[in-house]
């Protein structure tokens, strides 16, 4: 008999065709590893993305633990907290101080910095000659964003603290803070004047305005979400910073500063100044502090999210 | 070579429009010896021009011919060109604009210039509009400069009722005319467009061409365009450039079109060349 399944599905024709089921069609064909391997790797590339989420979770569990128990076993009042100053009786103690500091070193940080960076920015990308020094500068800034930040603590400890004798108030650590930023607001600032389309500089420029008109009037409106994002996300992290502060001095103050030549401790250093007490009670004193210096940073980066959704099909 | 009377392409070539303006022509722009170097390579060479006033001037060519390097040298866009150099003169009623004491940015407030893409900036239809208006310092009636310059560039029926919106809303072909209306409002006397409906359909095409025609009865027009039929319908004069930066012809269109002097630009217009 020469009756072969293949001469059979032959002679019915398509009908037998249709019948036939993959596997049998692509027997010949084994993919089973390969299969295998794109498993594995989906499975390793998932957990690498989640590895950050799943470490944030734990750390926010854990604060949140010990927020719970500062609230509930220590008696800790979030009002209280909110109100009163700091103190060394930890029944007394409050985050006021550290959150008026904080607030006023934002300012002065965002102060100093924006608009020197904003400046610099402005010059890199619509001023400045394409020439070794333009060169040397644009690759120094990505350099100077990677420095620690407890250098810079050190260069204004030297500098101001020390070297002119202000003592550790609270300019001096907006100045060092404001360093801190001040590269990173560059270069979003940078990136964001980079993205106005050269048609809308030319229309300008041919409808007979200056440089500085068309930077002022059309491109830094265009820009601006841009250059406001980066400067929140660069205050965001300098709101968190604590190696510059320590450096310059700024802990073990309790009251609550009322200019920028006031002693102050920041909320970072406080919480810092807690965390290395003895007492239990103030060592859960520091979780609630670490919740509402998060709480603070975490509505920053949302306004920062928001501000870019929000304009981000606008040019 | 023979050439007949009628015209080498299909089109009605514009003889009606010959009488446009009654006064001999003056010259508003005239290039002598206009040379124009982007870095070594010579983007033109040795161009010799007048340009009259009330007219619409077509420059046409081959891709890469000069067209419109010679269009923003007019009102020294080339400016913003690191490596471009120009030699020769260009002058605006009389005047080099080269010279040292011109300022570009002068210059370009009585030389408005409407671009290949549409550009309007973010913002509203009407601060585009007031844009020329604010910078040069008006402070007359904002909102009739701004309806007449939308009325002029055939636009003010369609946004009448929404002059707050973001110019960006708007069509592509209604972008162009918003960035003309932004070119006329500040009232220049000179309008250089670098074919400025390449980039839209033929419908906005036809409108933005109409609205070219009315312009020249206040404007000097010069515009680049790639397209012939364009050209012949809508321009009174032609100027050809051909590869290397020459301009080869320039004269009456109907002439240019219907019996040019050089071979080769009968040759580029009935589509055999370039």
């Amino acid at each position: 008999m020469s009756d072969s399944p293949d001469s059979k599905r032959r002679a019915d024709g398509g009908t037998a065709t249709e019948r036939t089921r993959g596997e049998e069609l692509f027997a010949d064909i084994d993919l089973r590893r390969e299969h295998l391997k794109n498993r594995a790797f989906l499975g390793l590339i998932f957990a690498a993305s989640m590895f950050g989420v799943v470490a944030l979770a734990l750390l926010l569990l854990d604060v949140v633990t010990d927020f719970y128990v500062g609230l509930t076993e220590f008696e800790i009042s979030l009002v209280q907290f909110l109100t009163a100053d700091g103190s060394r009786r930890p029944e007394r103690a409050g985050f006021f101080g550290a959150i008026i500091a904080s607030v006023m070193l934002m300012a002065l940080t965002a102060v100093l910095s924006f608009f020197v960076g904003v400046g610099a920015a402005i010059y890199l990308e619509e001023y400045a000659p394409n020439n070794r020094i333009t060169r040397l500068i644009k690759a120094n800034l990505s350099n100077l964003a990677g420095v620690p930040s407890i250098v810079y603590g050190l260069l204004v400890l030297a500098a101001l603290v020390n070297g002119i004798g202000v003592g550790p108030i609270l300019l001096a650590g907006s100045v060092a803070l404001a360093l801190l930023v001040m590269p990173i607001i560059i270069v979003s600032a940078q990136e964001a004047i980079r993205a106005v389309p050269d048609g809308v500089r030319n229309g300008s420029y041919a409808t007979g305005a200056t440089k500085w008109q068309t930077i002022r009037q059309v491109v830094l409106p265009s820009a601006m979400p841009g250059i406001l994002t980066g400067t929140i996300l660069a205050l965001a992290r300098a709101i968190g910073e604590t190696a510059p502060l320590l450096m310059i001095g700024a802990l073990f103050v309790n009251r609550t500063p009322f200019g920028p030549f006031d002693r102050f401790s920041g909320m970072p250093t406080q919480i810092y100044a807690w965390a290395a007490e003895p007492s239990q009670h103030f060592i859960h004193l520091a979780a609630v502090g670490i919740v509402v210096l998060l709480t603070i940073l975490l509505s920053m980066n949302a306004v920062a999210v928001y501000l870019r959704n929000k304009y981000e099909t606008a040019v | 070579m023979s050439t007949s009377e009628e015209s080498l392409i299909t089109t009605e070539v514009s003889s009606e429009r010959t009488g446009r303006s009654d006064r001999p022509d003056a010259t508003v722009l005239a290039a002598r010896d206009l040379d124009v170097y982007y870095g070594d390579d010579r983007a033109l060479a040795s161009v010799d021009v007048e340009i009259p006033e009330h007219k619409v001037t077509a420059i046409i060519g081959p891709s890469g011919c000069g067209k419109s390097t010679f269009l923003r040298c007019i009102n020294r866009m080339n400016d913003q060109i690191a490596v471009c150099r120009v030699d020769g003169d260009l002058s605006f009623h009389g005047k080099n604009v080269y010279d040292d004491d011109v300022d570009p940015v002068a210059l370009r407030r009585r030389v408005g210039m409407v671009f290949q893409k549409p550009n309007p900036f973010p913002k509203s239809i009407y601060d585009n509009v007031a844009y020329g208006l604010r910078i040069q310092g008006f402070d007359g009636d904002m909102d009739a400069r701004v309806e007449e310059a939308l009325r002029g560039a055939a636009l003010w029926g369609e946004v009448k009722d929404q002059l707050d919106s973001s110019g960006l809303d708007l069509s592509g072909g209604q972008q162009q005319r918003l960035c003309i209306a932004r070119a006329i409002a500040p009232d220049p006397e000179v309008i250089l467009m670098d074919e400025p409906t390449s980039a839209l359909d033929p419908v906005a095409a036809s409108k933005i061409e109409d609205l070219i025609d009315e312009l020249a009865e206040q404007y000097t027009v010069v515009i680049v365009t790639h397209n012939m039929q364009q050209a012949a319908r809508i321009s009174d004069k032609t100027a050809v450039f051909l590869t290397g930066g020459k301009l080869v012809e320039f004269d009456d269109t109907a002439k240019v079109f219907e019996n040019p002097d050089e071979p080769r630009v009968e040759e580029y217009i009935t589509g055999k060349f370039g």
